[in-house]
């Protein structure tokens, strides 16, 4: 009892001094509209919740990291492998970046999809959307931080793309790298923007962002037929709250508690189970035997830049970050007011499936990337015992040269090898003896052109290899014009 | 600013013509003085961030070893120091190139970087092409474009000989904006 009373005694010297109970107790209890203490409004206070679990975790690995070029790998393996629970921490870290991320798209899809970002809401949605581009900032320069050969080649495509703009693109690279190269002063940079530079915008949005959705209050479920008109709606959003409105806590703040409870929980166990995310090889340079990736959430990014017809590239790179932020900035204001409900608004619907459908299939895409060539598959990758059979002394020659030219680089055999160009396993079923000649000769499509790099007498012994290759009870394609 | 009056509260003066124009001229000597100071502040502070940006001096001839270490009609891997480097560097310091020596004192020195996102194209004797392991940029032996995504052919460093050296100008990561031919 003695301890209650003492609290209490301190809460009220407190309280007479800052004069916060009241003002908090107000804002605990301000009224929501009971239609907005749904399960689907949860996802803005639990990307919130993993952010403040993420200024926690940062902080820390802030202890142990080092962000110099030349210690920074070696404090990660120190992190994973000598540091008590610095495994766990590099973990959580990571994970919870993920889980922000996926979060925040899901909140950013919601008040989409429920018209929230309309009238009065127009500043809390441009709020929202600094936030967007902040947490991806904090993505970005957070990949850097784990100072690997992804992060190194990852600065690589940076400074080529920031190398694209016109007239500036020079100087805009030295700006970004810090220097001619990408090295200890690059990271230096990327270690101030990720730690104290964006971390700074993150939390003065996110004060704003909060603010303004006190201030304007919860949006309503949105009701087809229920229009937003400039002149009424704060009028009716006040009759509305004050007549079927509730307090918001415990009211809406109880489901909010139990979905963060839950992603809190999901995320200590994934990062229990997944482990610390990296680093892969150390950031030498000159270890050339790198396949360099980006991290799950901009792989979409990686293969829209191995997809784009080549001429559209340098145009798209520099235009469409200006274009997607003006139609995110610009959207409450070309629909700021009008029907707020999904089920009467198709077109929301359908950006949402499109974006969220060519986002998925590009990050699919970009997990086995087709377009690379497989850079040890000549020597990895065996030609199947099949192909080999029954083959003639000059045919096994050729298969030989599939091998050793690196054909598998770019083309499988037997499912094996790259996907680049087609499978050869049927090739014969398309091309013709003298097609397959031109082809392997002059290249084309996307195939560079080997009549350099072959003798005739290899030429000879490839085509008869790969005129084989077609399944059996299919026959190989025929020269129409010719009499065998 | 303030003065007592009869009942001993506190009340701000009445603001009377003199004053007015007193406090604006302090108003507009403040609002000066802090704008002249936010300049000198500000001018030194982006010319420290923006310093990278203006030197342009990076570029230095660098020997990349003996001529006896290419040999004719090859290409091989080659590295160097940078020669702008910071102690703490460590490996990010050291640089790949790619050296072709056709024959004699005729050579070709490749930037390590793709022409399209700057990815680490690596040299396929047997075929004579380089490949890139991103987005599937493909190069002939002399540095041409042959497929994929990639906007020109290979850069080149300046290279000459000097003393049985071969000596490469580099420096500076080559972009489209500034590839160093």
């Amino acid at each position: 009892m003695a301890i209650v009373d003492t609290a209490k005694a301190v809460g009220a010297w407190l309280d007479q001094r800052l004069g916060l109970g009241t003002p908090i107790a107000e804002v605990a209890a301000h009224p929501v509209p009971r239609s907005s203490a749904s399960w689907w409004y949860v996802f803005g206070s639990a990307t919130f919740v993993v952010f403040l679990l993420q200024v926690i975790t940062g902080t820390c690995l802030a202890l142990v990291y080092v962000p110099s070029a030349n210690g920074a790998w070696q404090s990660l393996l120190y992190l994973n492998y000598a540091q008590p629970l610095g495994w766990y921490l590099r973990a959580l870290h990571g994970w919870g970046s993920n889980f922000m991320l996926a979060l925040m798209f899901a909140h950013m899809a919601q008040v989409f999809l429920f018209g929230a970002y309309k009238y009065p809401r127009e500043l809390t949605w441009l709020a929202g959307v600094l936030l967007l581009f902040c947490t991806l900032g904090m993505a970005f320069t957070g990949q850097i931080m784990r100072f690997d050969q992804d992060a190194y080649w990852g600065l690589g495509i940076g400074a080529s793309i920031a190398g694209r703009i016109p007239l500036l693109g020079p100087s805009v690279v030295h700006l970004l790298l810090g220097g001619p190269i990408i090295a200890g002063a690059t990271l230096s940079r990327f270690f101030a923007l990720h730690v104290f530079v964006i971390p700074a915008l993150l939390i003065g949005f996110v004060g704003l962002h909060l603010f303004l959705v006190l201030r304007l209050g919860i949006n309503e479920w949105p009701m087809p037929g229920r229009v937003v008109k400039r002149d009424r709606y704060l009028e009716q959003y006040g009759r509305l709250v004050h007549e079927d409105g509730e307090p918001f806590f415990p009211y809406a703040a109880q489901k909010d508690l139990v979905f963060a409870g839950l992603i809190v929980g999901a995320l200590v166990v994934a990062a229990a189970i997944l482990g610390p995310i990296g680093p892969n090889g150390e950031p030498d340079p000159t270890i050339i035997r790198t396949v360099p990736r980006p991290d799950f959430f901009f792989l979409w990014l990686f293969s829209i830049f191995a997809l784009l017809p080549p001429w559209t590239e340098t145009v798209l790179m520099l235009v469409a970050p200006v274009l997607v932020m003006g139609i995110l900035f610009g959207l409450p204001f070309i629909s700021g007011t009008g029907e707020k409900s999904f089920r009467r608004r198709p077109v929301s619907v359908i950006v949402v499936v499109v974006v969220a459908t060519a986002i998925g299939t590009l990050t699919w895409l970009g997990t086995w990337s087709p377009w690379s060539p497989v850079m040890d598959a000549w020597s990895a990758a065996p030609t199947p015992p099949a192909y080999v059979r029954n083959r003639s002394p000059l045919e096994l020659q050729g298969a030989l040269l599939v091998q050793s030219k690196q054909c598998r680089n770019c083309h499988a055999l037997g499912g094996e090898g790259g996907r680049r160009g087609p499978a050869l396993d049927d090739t014969a079923t398309r091309l013709t003896r003298d097609e397959l000649v031109r082809q392997v000769l002059q290249g084309g499509g996307n195939m560079p052109a080997y009549g350099k790099n072959l003798r005739p007498a290899e030429v000879e012994a490839l085509v008869a290899f790969l005129e084989t290759m077609h399944p059996d009870g299919e026959p190989p394609a025929r020269d129409a014009s010719r009499a065998r | 600013m303030s003065s007592e009056t009869a009942d001993g509260s506190i009340a701000a003066a009445k603001p009377t013509a003199a004053p007015t124009s007193r406090r604006g001229f302090l108003l507009g000597l403040g609002l000066a003085l802090n704008a002249i100071a936010a300049t000198l502040f500000a001018v030194p502070v982006l010319r420290y961030v923006m310093a990278p940006g203006r030197r342009l001096a990076w570029l230095a001839w660098i020997p990349l070893g003996s001529l006896t270490e290419f040999p004719e009609g090859r290409t091989r891997l080659a590295s160097y120091e940078n020669p702008f480097v910071r102690p703490w560097d460590g490996e990010t310091g050291k640089i790949p190139c790619w050296v072709r020596r056709l024959q004699g004192e005729s050579f070709q020195v490749f930037a390590i970087n793709c022409t399209h996102l700057g990815c680490p194209v690596r040299w396929f004797e047997a075929s004579g092409l380089f490949m890139c392991p991103c987005h599937g940029g493909v190069f002939y032996a002399d540095g041409r474009r042959a497929s994929g995504p990639p906007p020109r052919e290979l850069y080149q460093y300046e290279y000459k000989i000097e003393n049985g050296q071969l000596w490469i100008r580099a420096g500076q990561v080559p972009t489209l904006g500034q590839p160093e031919v």
